[in-house]
């Protein structure tokens, strides 16, 4: 199932079906683990609220009051008023047409209704298509763009791809440290400066990595909400800086989001792809009872593909985003 | 989608207007649009269908039927209810322990826990002169340690070291030996960030507990936070006998249903809110504001304070002289006025303040950009003599064409200014009669660019 889709997913871009070796070993080696481990998060949450959503399709009729737990299901996870009502729209549209009865059956709709809306997201990177290809990495204050940044380091190295790290977050106590420690204890190279300004720091290790014909530099940034306009003002300016050291570069603009958020999460979304243009979302821990529904009001307003999801604390918890997964570990 | 709470509940009392009394289905209507509104401040499902049930047999009772009309009325037992469950009053840090009062953090990962450390040992500092001591327990996060380290040096307040290879607890034993030989008064203990689910890690922090026997056990909540904030803030308050929350990251434009939930789900009071990343940034929590915000009334209480501590009182009483005699308000005040908006914090804070109507026609500003137009108005008046100042009507053709460019702006734009300056004279003869909200009303002619 995860290779089937995997597959579609691809012609359905148009792009060239040659996946890494490692990573189609990685989708092999591993699918279940994380699976299970997303699966098990969510499961926390639905056993806390003690409403089992096997329970809830667990046969019977179709009624009015079934869609009211079904909207409560689906707005406890996140999705949003917007999205909810689209999907359950949609639900309600299908049962009606096909004349469906059962409960069971209620929910093969829901599950393919959601797929439809959050499929769209899931469009794996592609980090050979230049070198070195930068990413840029930016998100809220304590969204985990400088964790994201250790584990996708070991995400790529795991690849064959060797790694700069330059530690953007110029402003934030210790968040240099923080990088020069990870990237001491992973043997990566970290790019830092004195206090100094971020948009040099990145331009200095896009040059360095030039220099050193290195793959993937990830460029941190410090932490900023979109209310603050001159915050924004200069994280557009570490972006023009980037593109003078590449003109095609920054090859990916990564808004890092946490499950944890609500509905502002959409608001985010939409204020760094206008200051920036974004290429792709992380979704980190969804490891907590968070289930992360944010997702579905973003495929529905403001769809950015969804890169990565982090699904705990390891380094090797990042995982390319599969819709299919993500909906089977959320209902089953 | 409409764009916050505020507005959201003002298009609901619009709605409502006009109809002679509160009826079963017109409060249906209304009570969903509510729900909605909650829904999407992130308030959490469970206790937006409690809120609205408490609120539904409220607005059907006898107590709303009076000469008030049907919208206010609902709005006032909206409101009530709001301010009810948020915690009627602020309730201040509680420090009455056998020195050192010990204060524990705990909270998800990235919720702002050592941020908060940070301002709040400054303020403990600085507002009530006590001896802080702070140290971190969080041994797993890379730079943690450095982190408190940090911002303790910039806070001016002593921290305790600890290492990345001890364990919290004997850290935390270590901290409190070392506190209370030293006559520290306070003594904050941060710790790793955690989820509620992770049964080691919230053993680790109950038995840090046991070992400090805090004062204040401090829950750090996002208040972007989601549905999800219910089951953490449950987690967290069956874990370890909560004393208060603090609510982060009050400067982002999400609605702060998290407030809602975790106050509703723990019962204990919310006693800061975070704003910003400047060591600066924590303020006490009022919930009636809160409550106002949310109801579209805006956070004028705050505003109000915001304005007391900006404003020069000289400066303001000079101009608020001159605005009597009717006369002679020139460029120079119009300057200061500008430069007594930014003081309080730019356009963009100050309008996020206002209340639902006056916020609406102010989104058409831009925030930024109409402080980017405030900088150029500066830089053409600072180019003008002190004559021109004055009299801003002996400013023709040529001295126009110097100031264009020893401003680096063109003649069109000054003379814009000069054509917004006339405006706002009259504006300022209006305000003398007519008060703040004719004021506001005629700021959209006064900022460029909308």
């Amino acid at each position: 199932m995860f290779s089937f889709f995997k597959k579609k997913s691809e012609n359905q871009i148009d792009q060239p079906t040659n996946p890494t070796p490692e990573l189609v070993q990685d989708a092999v080696e591993s699918p279940r683990s994380w699976t299970e481990r997303l699966k098990s998060g969510l499961a926390k949450t639905r056993n806390k609220l003690g409403k089992n959503l096997a329970s809830l399709f667990g046969g019977g009729q179709i009624d009015e009051d079934l869609y009211e737990e079904l909207e409560t299901v689906l707005l406890t996870a996140d999705m949003g008023v917007d999205a909810t009502e689209h999907l359950l729209r949609e639900v309600r549209e299908r049962v009606t047409l096909r004349g469906l009865k059962d409960s069971a059956e209620l929910k093969e709709t829901l599950k393919s209704v959601l797929f439809e809306l959050i499929s769209p997201l899931e469009v794996p990177l592609e980090p050979r298509a230049a070198t070195p290809f930068v990413i840029m990495m930016a998100g809220v204050n304590g969204a985990g763009k400088t964790t994201s940044i250790g584990k996708l380091a070991k995400y790529f190295q795991s690849q064959g791809l060797s790694v700069l790290l330059a530690a953007g977050d110029t402003f934030r106590a210790a968040a240099r440290e923080q990088l020069i420690e990870w990237g001491e204890r992973n043997n990566v190279t970290v790019i830092a400066q004195q206090g100094g300004d971020a948009a040099a720091v990145c331009f200095d290790a896009i040059n360095s990595a030039k220099a050193r014909g290195i793959d993937i530099v990830l460029a941190d940034t410090a932490g900023r909400l979109p209310t603050q306009l001159h915050l924004m003002e200069e994280i557009r300016k570490v972006k023009r800086v980037i593109q003078k050291a590449i003109p095609d570069a920054p090859h990916e603009v990564v808004l890092v989001l946490d499950a944890n958020i609500g509905q502002n999460a959409l608001n985010q979304v939409k204020v760094f792809d206008e200051a920036l243009g974004l290429t792709g979302l992380i979704l980190t821990k969804l490891d907590g009872t968070a289930k992360g529904g944010i997702i579905a009001a973003i495929a529905k307003q403001h769809p950015v593909p969804l890169r990565f999801i982090g699904v705990g604390e390891g380094l090797d918890d990042l995982r390319p985003f599969s819709a299919r997964e993500y909906i089977d570990a959320l209902f089953d | 989608m409409l764009d916050n709470l505020s507005n959201r509940l003002s298009g609901v009392v619009k709605s409502l207007r006009g109809q002679a009394r509160l009826s079963e289905t017109n409060i249906t209507d209304a009570l969903r649009e509510v729900r909605m509104a909650l829904l999407e401040a992130d308030v959490a499902l469970p206790v937006v269908k409690t809120f609205i049930a408490e609120v539904k047999q409220r607005a059907l009772g006898q107590e709303v039927i009076g000469s008030l009309t049907p919208g206010q009325a609902l709005i006032g037992v909206v409101n009530e209810e709001l301010t009810r469950l948020m915690g009627e009053h602020n309730d201040a840090l509680n420090l009455a322990a056998v020195p050192p009062a010990i204060i524990l953090m705990a909270g998800l990962q990235g919720a702002g826990k050592t941020t908060t450390v940070g301002k709040l040992a400054k303020l403990l500092k600085e507002t009530q002169k006590k001896k802080v001591l702070v140290v971190s327990a969080d041994v797993y996060r890379p730079a943690a340690i450095e982190q408190l380290k940090m911002l303790a040096e910039q806070v001016g307040v002593e921290w305790f070291p600890s290492d990345a290879s001890q364990q919290p607890d004997a850290i935390a034993r270590a901290a409190v030996d070392y506190a209370k030989r030293h006559y520290f008064d306070v003594l904050m203990v941060d710790t790793a960030g955690r989820l509620a689910i992770d049964e080691a890690m919230m053993q680790e922090i109950k038995t840090l507990h046991a070992t400090l026997n805090p004062i204040e056990t401090l829950f750090v909540v996002d208040a972007m936070q989601g549905q999800d904030a219910v089951h953490t803030a449950q987690a967290f308050n069956e874990a370890l006998p909560l004393t208060g929350v603090i609510l982060t990251k009050m400067d982002g434009d999400a609605r702060g249903g998290a407030a809602l939930s975790v106050r509703h789900i723990t019962g204990k009071p919310i006693k800061f809110i975070g704003v910003g990343e400047k060591t600066t940034g924590i303020e006490p929590f009022h919930p009636e504001r809160m409550a106002s915000r949310i109801l579209g009334m805006g956070d004028v209480l705050s505003l109000i304070e915001d304005v007391q501590k900006g404003i020069d009182q000289e400066e303001a009483a000079r101009v608020a002289k001159k605005l009597k005699s009717g006369k002679g308000f020139d460029l120079e005040d119009f300057k200061a006025q500008m430069q007594q908006m930014k003081k309080m914090g730019g356009m963009s804070n100050l309008m996020e303040k206002m209340p639902g109507q006056i916020g609406q026609m102010a989104k058409g500003i831009q925030g930024a950009e109409a402080e980017k137009s405030m900088a150029r108005i500066e830089a053409i008046i600072n180019s003008m003599t002190p004559l021109e100042r004055r009299k801003p009507e002996v400013i023709k053709a040529s001295r126009k064409r110097r100031i264009a460019a020893g401003s680096g702006t063109s003649v069109q734009e000054v003379n814009r200014l000069l054509n917004q300056f006339e405006q706002t004279q009259k504006l300022m003869k209006q305000f003398s009669k007519g008060g703040l909200m004719k004021m506001m009303r005629g700021m959209k002619g006064m900022m460029p660019g909308m």
